[in-house]
């Protein structure tokens, strides 16, 4: 009872951040929103017990990810949106087909009700379980992942930085 | 307890809100964003699965996609700056050429 309503109010809050999100005109009101989302699904991953996940969901993404975002609106000094006209073709044609989709979406869901029940804390992930299983399974992985991890910040440093001054040719015309 | 599919349905939602916004968003840091929160609903879909099987995987699985997520935000976000920076705007129906 306790992880049901536990769910329903933090999935609430987490589907109201992420409505906000397309609402909001703003790009700080959305990074804000997105916040929401992911500090509510951090609730989520601890309500089916993944401890480390849930944690690392607020250090990495809730914080530096979203850190970097927001840093970089007030960097660019993003202001609020521009509505433009979509095509009318998108129009006639998205919204029958987003409406089909769902619809296929939603029967195949009541279809199948019968999922296995979880309950609270359902598969304790620990840090120390996960480390293990990350440095012994998943150690080709995890090196893979850390040169990606390397790659990306020197990749971003060449794309962020200024471009190169041209060398002054001292002129000699007078 | 509560059933796995009420998981799956809300990392469905945040998935269709993230597509939803990529689509109809015009600022280039707002579709960046919707794409993030179409990650998140990936990985509460792979804690719930992982749940379910009682099996560790997803969840180290889910370490590996926030890593690869904050190397593609690191990533997009100089190429974000690098695009204001010659065209002065966020505006992605300004940006159709990808040269720069």
């Amino acid at each position: 009872m306790l992880h049901l309503v536990l769910f329903l109010v933090f999935g609430a809050i987490c589907v109201a951040g992420a409505v906000n999100l397309l609402a909001q005109n703003h790009p700080i009101s959305s990074a804000l929103s997105l916040v929401v989302v992911m500090a509510s699904l951090a609730v989520e991953y601890l309500l089916l017990g993944a401890e480390f996940v849930a944690a690392v969901q607020v250090i990495v993404y809730a914080g530096a990810v979203m850190v970097l975002f927001v840093f970089v609106i007030m960097l660019l000094n993003a202001g609020a949106e521009e509505r433009t006209q979509g095509s009318r073709v998108a129009l006639v044609l998205g919204i029958p087909g987003v409406l089909a989709g769902g619809l296929l979406v939603a029967w195949v869901l009541v279809q199948r009700t019968n999922t296995p029940e979880v309950p609270l804390g359902a598969l304790p992930g620990f840090p120390k379980t996960i480390g293990a299983l990350l440095f012994h399974q998943f150690l080709l992985p995890f090196e893979v992942t850390s040169i990606l991890v390397l790659i990306a910040i020197m990749g971003a440093v060449v794309l962020a930085s200024r471009p190169e001054p041209k060398m002054k040719v001292p002129e000699k015309e007078s | 307890m509560v059933p796995i599919s009420y998981y799956l349905i809300l990392s469905g939602i945040l998935f269709a809100c993230g597509v939803i916004g990529f689509l109809i968003k015009r600022n280039i840091i707002t579709i960046f964003m919707s794409i993030e929160l179409m990650l998140n609903g990936v990985n509460l879909s792979f804690v719930a699965f992982a749940a379910q099987w009682h099996h560790l995987s997803g969840q180290v699985f889910v370490f590996f996609v926030m890593v690869v997520a904050a190397a593609e935000a690191s990533v997009g976000l100089a190429i974000i700056i690098a695009v204001f920076r010659t065209r002065e705007t966020l505006n992605i129906d300004q940006v159709n050429l990808l040269k720069l």
